[in-house]
């Protein structure tokens, strides 16, 4: 049975990670963003994982851990934010929130 | 030894007098105020008085008493101790500092009586005495520093303690930054001194000096440099040419004031120094001849201005400026003894006629102007007897004490080591002057016709706290000269015997001695000694009593027999008169030649170009460049969040190519 070797998951990482940040930077639905961060955490989270199993070390899942958790807690109040910006904008366009500004 | 070992007491009980009224009496009712400051002064005379029959038990070899209370400051081989000592030189300036002092005290209860702030003039007054006192018990010259720059504050706060008067504020800044300039050499002086010694200490200092072989006359040595710098402070605070300008506007303060710091103690601070560092003086012939030109100069010189003033404290202000001439002339001619006698007789009169004077300005409600007063002699009868005996004293009429003192700096002048012909020629004709001026203010004041509205001004006698201070010092003013009275007839002079142990210590010729091998040697050659009865008549008929008598008759000539002729004489010499009421220019030439450039210097480059230019551009440019730099800056805080997502991803980017960048230099 062969292995398949760590580069592997490497690229699909950052292939996911590319999307992500493209995703961050281009789409205006601030649940697509969110989704383009919480995208980016798990291609980071996969490469973590992929060096702790090619080391052979815990390390790496350590630090996927904690970055679950605090995605869990992001993804809390994020949306609580979203949530509140929808009551008040009657609309998720990241465009029509531009007050804080000079 | 209570005291004697306790020296500080001496110090701290006026120290404690001040700090107890300035701080809390403020609304306390006046007798609180008048017995803390008094009790506190009395104390400290009593101290010393105790003191003074402690150092008598002392044994006889003993010159003086040394304590050593506690290290001040020592940095590497630099040592301060905080160390008070105590010799006869010490004793005659406790005596008349708090003698003096207590007697200005009692008196101010009466002539500040209505003013505001009497709480804070007490103050004032003790925190003066206790710097003064330190100046004097000092046993290094850092400590004596200490009490320099003392009795220059409190003389700055009381010249200008009637702070909303600006003439008042202008004085005292005057009297504070001329001293200073002196006061800059002094500095230089100690460290000079400290750099020579290795030491601060008198003690250790003059030991070392005595080693020291004297310098020559033509050539400047160290010593002389340590000496000439000394007495540059010495100039700044005795008010001598050419730094004497600050004390006639001192007479802006309370007259008390004058009486205290202007006239008795403080500007005799300069005197007192000279005379403690003889050791040093007496090797630096130099520096002496410096010291007696100025002093006879000064004595000459301020007595002229004298002849023409026509405020009452001006004259005795130059009049003091004068005196002080003389005791410089006293020490600079070698005679220590006769210039600090004449420091202590002084010290008598002139705060007497300084007082009598104020005692004057109370009677006539304020009124300072001779020509306005006139004919007081019999309206204010204490005051008026009190000042004729400081007049017949500062004049040196034979028998008061200023006879005495003065004829010791004229002989020392006229024939002591150091004698020169013009000295005591400047001497002899500032005595004569001084006669003059001084009977001027007298018949001005008192004699004649009375030169103001009698409905305006209440003519009064002063009470009793203040006419009583001045029938003390007429006492002293009398009989404070007659320790010298048996050397007139040939005897010892008990005063300079007095101080003898101190000016003989360090290997210096004293007076005593040198008038014993004088006479020995007078002896030897002649085979005779002139008789008692013929030294009395050579002293009674010499040129200064002669020269005292004469211009006490020219007084009377000019201002009770013909009271039109000082002004016929003005106009024949009208050049010299108005040279004289303008006292030589010198305030002119001095804001020509020192004020206005260093005003224009201050204004048009340090403040316009230094200040507003180089310090407030520096300040504000800075300010601009942040400023700017925000302004393009806030330009990023577009509120566009997306914006704000693709700069989060250019530095994400930035910084990894910055860190692979950096892996691989390394690696």
């Amino acid at each position: 049975m062969s292995v398949v070797p760590v580069s592997y998951y490497l690229v699909l990482s950052a292939i996911l990670f590319g999307l992500g940040v493209v995703a961050f930077v281009f789409k205006r639905n601030i649940i697509t963003i969110f989704m383009a961060i919480e995208l980016m955490l798990n291609a980071v989270n996969l490469a973590f994982v992929a060096f702790a199993r090619a080391w052979n070390q815990l390390d790496g899942l350590v630090f996927v851990f904690f970055v679950i958790v605090v995605a869990a807690a992001e993804a809390a109040v994020g949306l609580a934010i979203v949530i509140t910006i929808y009551q008040n904008r009657r609309s998720l366009n990241i465009e029509r929130v531009d007050l804080l500004k000079f | 030894m209570p005291i004697l070992d306790h020296l500080w007491i001496i110090l701290a009980l006026p120290l404690a007098g001040a700090a107890i009224n300035g701080l809390l009496g403020k609304n306390w009712p006046k007798v609180a105020v008048n017995s803390v400051g008094i009790g506190s002064v009395s104390l400290a005379f009593l101290c010393v008085l105790e003191a003074i029959r402690e150092f008598s038990l002392l044994p006889a070899g003993q010159v003086s008493f040394f304590k050593n209370y506690f290290n001040w400051m020592s940095a590497g081989s630099f040592k301060v101790d905080f160390a008070l000592q105590m010799d006869h030189l010490t004793i005659v300036m406790l005596l008349v500092v708090t003698f003096v002092s207590l007697l200005v005290h009692i008196y101010s209860t009466g002539y500040m009586a209505h003013e505001e702030g009497y709480y804070r003039f007490f103050a004032y007054l003790n925190l003066f005495v206790f710097f003064m006192l330190t100046l004097v018990l000092a046993a290094n010259i850092v400590l004596m520093f200490v009490g320099w720059e003392g009795v220059g504050l409190c003389s700055y706060l009381l010249i200008g303690f009637w702070f909303l008067k600006q003439t008042a504020i202008s004085a005292g800044k005057k009297a504070f930054i001329t001293t200073r300039i002196g006061d800059f050499g002094f500095t230089i002086g100690i460290l000079l001194l400290f750099w020579t010694f290795s030491s601060v200490d008198f003690g250790t200092v003059f030991a070392k000096a005595a080693n020291m072989p004297a310098e020559s006359a033509t050539q400047a040595g160290v010593l002389t440099w340590i000496c000439l710098l000394l007495f540059a402070g010495a100039i700044g605070k005795s008010a001598q040419l050419p730094l004497y300008v600050w004390l006639p506007d001192a007479m802006e303060g309370p007259t008390p004031v004058s009486a205290l710091i202007h006239a008795a103690t403080m500007v005799t601070a300069g005197v007192y120094m000279v005379a403690r560092m003889h050791p040093l003086f007496s090797r630096a012939p130099i520096a002496m001849f410096v010291v007696a030109i100025v002093g006879a100069v000064t004595a000459f010189y301020a007595a002229t201005i004298a002849l023409v003033q026509t405020d009452i404290k001006k004259v005795l202000a130059y009049s003091t400026v004068s005196q002080l001439g003389y005791m410089f002339l006293g020490c600079g001619v070698g005679a220590y003894a006769a210039g600090i006698f004449h420091l202590m007789t002084h010290a008598f009169f002139k705060g007497l006629l300084f007082l009598a004077a104020g005692s004057v300005i109370h009677a006539m409600g304020g009124e300072q102007d001779m020509r306005l007063m006139g004919g007081l002699r019999k309206k204010i009868p204490a005051t008026y007897w009190t000042m004729f005996i400081a007049t017949l004293a500062i004049a040196g009429i034979p028998g008061f004490a200023g006879f005495f003192s003065k004829d010791e700096i004229l002989d020392a002048a006229g024939s002591g080591p150091n004698a020169h012909i013009t000295l005591w020629l400047l001497g002899l004709i500032a005595a004569g002057l001084t006669s003059f001026y001084m009977f001027r203010l007298i018949f001005l004041t008192f004699f004649g016709k009375e030169r103001f509205d009698e409905h305006e001004v209440h003519v009064h006698e002063s009470p009793r706290n203040m006419t009583v201070p001045l029938m003390i010092l007429a006492f002293f003013s009398i009989v404070g000269g007659w320790f010298a009275a048996p050397h007139l007839m040939g005897g010892t002079d008990y005063f300079e015997a007095f101080l003898h142990p101190v000016f003989a210590s360090y290997g210096v010729q004293s007076g005593i001695e040198q008038g014993a091998s004088l006479a020995g040697a007078a002896g030897e050659a002649g085979g005779i000694s002139p008789s008692p009865a013929m030294e009395l008549f050579h002293a009674l008929t010499g040129p200064p009593v002669i020269l005292a008598i004469v211009g006490l008759l020219v007084a009377w000539w000019f201002y009770i027999r013909r009271p039109d002729a000082p002004k016929k004489l003005a106009e024949r010499v009208h050049g010299l008169y108005t040279l004289l009421l303008h006292k030589y220019y010198v305030g002119e030439i001095y804001a020509t030649l020192f004020i206005r450039p260093f005003l224009w210097i201050s204004t048009n480059v340090l403040w316009h170009v230094v200040d507003e230019g180089v310090i407030d551009g520096t300040v504000n440019g800075v300010a601009r460049v942040a400023r700017e730099a925000g302004g393009q800056a806030r330009e990023l805080q577009s509120g566009n969040a997306r914006s704000y997502a693709t700069w989060v991803v250019i530095g994400a980017v930035g910084f990894t190519v910055l860190m692979l960048g950096f892996w691989r230099m390394v690696r």
